[in-house]
């Protein structure tokens, strides 16, 4: 990209004492306009990094630039930067209308020109009429919107979102996934979102950075993270999936738990001891006979849009299965899958290097 | 009907209680109040509280506990606030609170000997050649001291309504665009403001009415309202009088409790877990 990003991460590190890093090293680029989401479990530094952007503390080490401008000192205050809070962090002792022109009325705007943003914002999230409420008589749902109504209202260039979703019930958070998702592509400003979970990092984002004990595991957009997770964390943390140790015998082939597998991956060293991955939703139910591996199935839950079957190999390795077919729990069945389910991880390898080589690939392996 | 019966028996000692110090003692000095010297039913002790006297007398009452309370605020604010960004703020709490369990007249005493002639403050400013300073009995000593005795009872409430602000609240205005001073002046301040009205009642409240520390501090140069009610019923022997000036200090005190009481509005929450 010839433009400027919007916000540069610079070899940033943020610790508390000689102990305890929160960050170790971040490098990250976020264009303009896009809708970014952090995703790892609590600790790994995903609001941290939030928290540097908004500028309620400064890196260890490292440089944070905005639009090209370093920004390590400048204050919260003077940054083009809102945020969404977890608890929404909304002012008790003002009710609607003056949570949303808080902003504007530092600014020092005119009355008339407060009154138009406020009401602009509040129409955008739905929320025209209700002004006069006090906050504690807005439900959570409600509460988010004046959040974001607060946040937009001040026209910032970057919008942080800290985990807004998780204090709602399922329902009215998957119908704010699409609502926030909506409000980023019609305002076209950059999104950053909190999350740690995937379902909802999936769902929303352009591109995802996938984060473990302060350091970033993978970047990339929701489909190249799911179906080629660089390790056994992102693998595990995207999505239910089987992994498995396995080794490599030659290119495109592997070897899993005593059995030769055709795959796609090549390149790596002959016998090299690797992780696999394989997503429920890729194993097919079939027969013992047609089957490319034998299975006795464990337990089995109706999960819905599928069953969710727990099974066993003659290795003991278990095999998550989501599937529409039944099965009897008890019974061996067999599982088929294609080549292209087989997804290869290298044991310590860096994003670079994993990059490099599924681009060696060539475009035939992502045609699937 | 049992329960019903147990619940009016728990009331009893609350009521015995209320009746025997609270409505009996207001209705015996209501009843004293309209009586003169020789016992004969009279109005003229309200009348004379209305003379220029008593009026001054509460005036000046007002006054020294408008400085006490203000003096007490402006040290008690940033105090609190530095409590709750303290790491071992319980026990710096319980340093601050520890000293009003010491008896009142100790710690009065102790002040005599303090800023007395001889004492160690006179003693180290003849050290710098400053000579000795009439400390004791002026209204600098008065002041000093009542702040001194009254400052817990002003920063445990502001202690705990700042300790009970959602701090996400000052992220969010400075993240907002408001500079420190907007922000406390627009969010902290309005959302603590509870603590501070229970702190002032705390000390504004009681200093009207204090007569110890004028006599042994102030060397009785300072008369308030509980020092004139002292000397009417002790010195005078005019209950009646008397009587009157502690009606007129309750009316005042139930005056300062309505001003400073609470608002219901976004008091009980102050943003935390909404």
């Amino acid at each position: 990209m010839s433009e400027t990003p919007i916000i540069r991460f610079e070899n940033v590190t943020k610790s508390y004492d000689a102990e305890t890093t929160v960050l170790d090293s971040i490098n990250l680029e976020l264009e303009r306009g896009k809708f970014y989401t952090l995703l790892g479990p609590s600790g790994c530094g995903k609001t941290t990094i939030l928290r540097l952007i908004a500028g309620f503390m400064q890196p260890s080490n490292g440089n944070i630039y905005f639009n090209g401008k370093l920004i390590n000192n400048v204050p919260a205050n003077e940054r083009q930067v809102n945020t969404v809070f977890q608890d929404y962090a909304l002012f008790p002792h003002l009710n609607v209308y003056e949570n949303v022109a808080f902003g504007l009325r530092i600014k020092k705007l005119g009355k008339k020109e407060i009154e138009q943003k406020v009401l602009e914002a509040l129409k955008f999230v739905n929320l025209s009429g209700y002004e006069h409420r006090e906050i504690e008589e807005m439900s959570g749902g409600q509460r988010q919107r004046v959040a974001i109504a607060r946040a937009i209202v001040n026209d910032p260039e970057i919008i942080l979102l800290d985990e807004p979703l998780s204090a709602l019930d399922l329902k009215l958070r998957s119908e704010m996934q699409y609502e926030l998702r909506e409000l980023q592509q019609r305002l076209g400003k950059t999104f950053i979102f909190v999350t740690h979970d995937q379902e909802e990092a999936l769902a929303m984002s352009d591109e995802i950075f996938v984060l473990n004990e302060g350091h970033i595991e993978q970047s990339g957009t929701p489909m190249d993270i799911y179906d080629e997770p660089i390790n056994r964390f992102v693998a595990d943390f995207i999505g239910e999936s089987n992994i498995v140790s396995g080794t490599m015998v030659a290119d495109f082939r592997v070897l899993i738990g005593g059995k030769e597998f055709e795959c796609v991956d090549k390149g790596l060293n002959p016998n090299e001891k690797i992780d696999i991955v394989i997503r429920p939703e890729d194993l097919e139910i079939t027969s013992v006979e047609k089957g490319k591996m034998k299975v006795k199935v464990d337990t089995q839950l109706f999960r819905g849009v599928h069953y969710e079957l727990s099974t066993y190999d003659d290795e003991g390795n278990e095999w998550l299965v989501h599937s529409t077919k039944k099965a009897e729990v008890g019974e061996f069945i067999g599982l088929d899958f294609d080549p292209e389910s087989i997804h290869v991880m290298r044991l310590n390898e860096t994003e670079e290097e994993f990059d490099k080589r599924l681009e060696s690939y060539g475009e035939d392996a992502y045609a699937n | 009907m049992q329960t019903k019966n147990t619940k009016t028996l728990y009331l009893i000692p609350y009521f015995t209680w209320i009746v025997l110090f609270v409505i009996a003692p207001i209705g015996l000095i209501t009843y004293y109040s309209f009586f003169d010297l020789s016992g004969n039913f009279t109005f003229d002790n309200y009348r004379n509280f209305f003379s220029s006297v008593y009026l001054t007398l509460t005036l000046s009452s007002f006054w020294y506990a408008f400085l006490i309370t203000l003096f007490s605020l402006i040290i008690a604010y940033p105090t609190a606030y530095w409590l709750t960004k303290t790491k071992h703020k319980q026990l710096w709490l319980l340093l601050i609170i520890i000293p009003s369990w010491i008896n009142l007249l100790l710690k009065t005493y102790a002040f005599i000997g303090i800023f007395g002639l001889y004492g160690p403050i006179n003693a180290f400013l003849n050290v710098f050649g400053i000579g000795e300073q009439q400390i004791l009995f002026t209204d600098f000593s008065f002041i000093f001291v009542s702040v001194y005795i009254f400052i817990p009872f002003m920063i445990l409430p502001i202690f705990n309504a700042l300790d009970k602000l959602n701090p996400s609240l000052i992220d969010a205005s400075r993240d907002l665009g408001a500079s420190s001073w907007t922000t406390f002046s627009k969010v902290i301040f309005p959302l603590t403001v509870n603590g501070v009205k229970a702190g002032i009642q705390a000390v504004f409240i009681p200093s009207l009415s204090l007569f110890m520390i004028t006599r042994l501090i102030a060397g009785n140069k300072v008369i308030t309202l509980g020092t004139a009610i002292e000397q009417q019923f002790l010195v005078t022997q005019n209950w009646g009088m008397g009587s009157t000036i502690a009606v007129f200090l309750i009316i005042f005190m139930v005056i300062i409790m309505i001003i400073t009481g609470q608002r219901e509005k976004g008091a009980t929450s102050n943003g935390k877990n909404k």
